[in-house]
């Protein structure tokens, strides 16, 4: 089996072109809401409070706000297009090849993979203008984006095979998406939460995708970056085993 | 020569409904298949499981040879499936959905083949087109160059004409007979049993999942006895000793009658039986037996003559 095989590529290439053909909802519009975010927050309470040593709080929210788009769009990519494809029924022109379950899988979180990135890139072109930033360990930055985005298109595509509605999907997105990122530290340090919630917190692996890409600009973080790490990789190859046997059994797609 | 598709005992069941019943048969390479039966025999279901998207509860499905589960690669190769409903992917045109899908099957470069699928079932002046844009006709069109591109010696086609205008019927069989002349296996279902007597070399029926009959065309023919007598009565009824050569649901109501003639010379005989009723008749005609007939038979259980 050939991870770079014809069929992964148009796999691939197929769900590139779905986003893009629609760019100015699946591109700018998360782009236009993280401004906003930043704006709103960042005017709000920039001066008059300080998540870590020397760092203003809209230089401290741009990274998390980075993260949080990428995360959450990465998620949007492959769930959406499975559910769409699962409801109107042309899945079929998918399963019908052959494709291999990792063909598939890959297909689809690499292309996550690329959409999750270009809304983070777009949101931190924009958003950077109003924040001092630096770059102290850009390698982290670049591992703790592609692992983010590839954890939360792994968990994308198992939402997109469970759900079998819309609103199955939406429940997904809106009941554990959006709070564990929320609740990650977008928007502060865990260290400023109170030991519950501090301790809560260590439990949510989106708080050691955002800690650890943080990491990579101010060179502080609420954990060691290798500790995120090595919890990061350890969700992702979890997630990425869950989704493969789904598959490969056919879990709610072949019956 | 290893059979086209091979189905050994396949039983399917659905939360306790059982779909397929051990359906066993082989389907040769080269022939003109027709699956045919009522709504919920089964059709759709072993059409699935042959195209791997059914996976059954016993039993084994090879196409050529190759399982559809665990020789699925070399399985899905050999055969393309135009599924029964009219599904497509909105964001692409027809090109893009044909480029597509020849690449999911690993084929590069294959816009020659493509442009020659879209040739034959008149696409080409859409191939730029939004699949959204293009009417049930033309996206039925699209689903069958989809099942195409990889060039499959075993053709499925589940239901390909229903609700298509007879242009795109005579441009479809057209094509799919030339690549059955050409060599390709043609599995079909429809429920349009003209179509399947027009092009089936050997028919399965399907009732209640099982396979209730398996015979070539011209056999299944033959087993309809004869022919049928429609005669439309102006005075008079049917008498009591014609009663019981009329056709099970065709006592047309009013004064029509379809009655089974074994030989063209019991029409003498019925005629003559009739004039002494006192009946007089205003129409006549005599009707060869056809696929319809002995469909009907089979499927409510008569005993086929």
């Amino acid at each position: 089996m050939n991870a770079f095989s014809v069929g992964f590529r148009t796999l691939f290439y197929k769900e590139i072109l779905r986003f893009w053909k629609v760019a100015t909802q699946t591109i700018a519009a998360p782009v236009v809401s993280a401004m906003l975010y930043l704006l709103i927050f960042g005017h709000v309470l920039d001066g008059r409070v300080e998540m870590l040593d020397g760092v203003s709080y809209t230089s401290f929210l741009v990274p998390g706000l980075v993260m949080m788009s990428v995360l959450q769009n990465a998620f949007a990519n492959s769930s959406s297009s499975l559910i769409q494809s699962k409801i109107t029924g042309n899945l079929v022109f998918i399963l019908l090849p052959p494709l291999s379950h990792v063909e598939i899988l890959s297909a689809y979180v690499t292309a996550s993979v690329v959409r999750g990135l270009a809304v983070g890139l777009g949101v931190f072109v924009i958003t950077a203008w109003f924040a001092h930033l630096s770059f102290v360990a850009p390698l982290w930055i670049i591992v703790f984006a592609l692992l983010g985005a590839g954890i939360l298109g792994t968990l994308g595509v198992i939402a997109g095979i469970w759900a079998e509605k819309f609103d199955q999907l939406a429940a997904f997105q809106n009941f554990l998406i959006t709070p564990a990122t929320f609740l990650a530290g977008v928007f502060y340090s865990i260290k400023k939460l109170p030991p519950f919630w501090l301790a809560v917190s260590h439990f949510n692996p989106f708080f050691y995708m955002i800690d650890g890409f943080r990491y990579g600009f101010f060179g502080q973080s609420d954990v060691s970056p290798w500790t995120s790490l090595a919890i990061v990789a350890v969700f992702f190859v979890a997630l990425a085993a869950i989704a493969i046997n789904l598959l490969r059994r056919g879990y709610k797609l072949r019956h | 020569m290893t059979a086209a598709i091979q189905i050994d005992s396949v039983e399917k069941s659905y939360k306790g409904f059982k779909a397929l019943k051990g359906v066993s048969l082989n389907i040769e390479q080269g022939e003109f298949f027709g699956l045919l039966g009522p709504n919920g025999a089964g059709k759709t279901t072993l059409i699935s499981t042959i195209a791997g998207l059914i996976r059954p509860d016993v039993g084994s499905v090879r196409i050529h040879g190759h399982d559809v589960v665990k020789d699925f690669r070399e399985a899905r190769m050999k055969l393309g499936v135009v599924p029964q409903e009219l599904v497509f992917d909105p964001f692409f045109t027809v090109r893009e959905t044909l480029r597509l899908q020849s690449g999911y099957f690993g084929l590069k470069n294959n816009d020659p083949w493509i442009d020659e699928v879209m040739e034959n079932l008149d696409l080409t002046p859409k191939a730029d087109v939004n699949m959204r844009a293009l009417s049930g006709g033309m996206k039925r069109r699209v689903l069958v160059a989809q099942a195409l591109v990889h060039k499959p010696p075993v053709i499925v086609l589940d239901e390909p004409t229903a609700g298509v205008d007879v242009e795109l019927r005579q441009t479809l069989w057209k094509f799919i007979a030339r690549l059955n002349r050409e060599g390709h296996t043609v599995v079909l279902t429809t429920h349009y049993l003209e179509e399947a007597q027009a092009m089936c070399q050997r028919v399965a029926m399907l009732k209640t999942g099982n396979v209730v009959a398996l015979d070539t065309m011209a056999q299944l023919l033959r087993r309809v006895s004869g022919s049928s007598l429609v005669v439309h009565l102006k005075h008079g009824a049917l008498p009591e000793g014609l009663r019981h050569l009329v056709a099970h649901d065709e006592h047309n109501g009013g004064n029509t009658y379809t009655l089974r003639v074994n030989e063209y010379s019991e029409v003498e005989g019925i005629l003559a039986r009739l004039r002494e009723s006192g009946a007089e008749i205003d129409e006549m005609q005599l009707q060869q037996a056809d696929l319809e007939d002995i469909f009907i038979q089979i499927m409510e259980g008569s005993p086929v003559r």
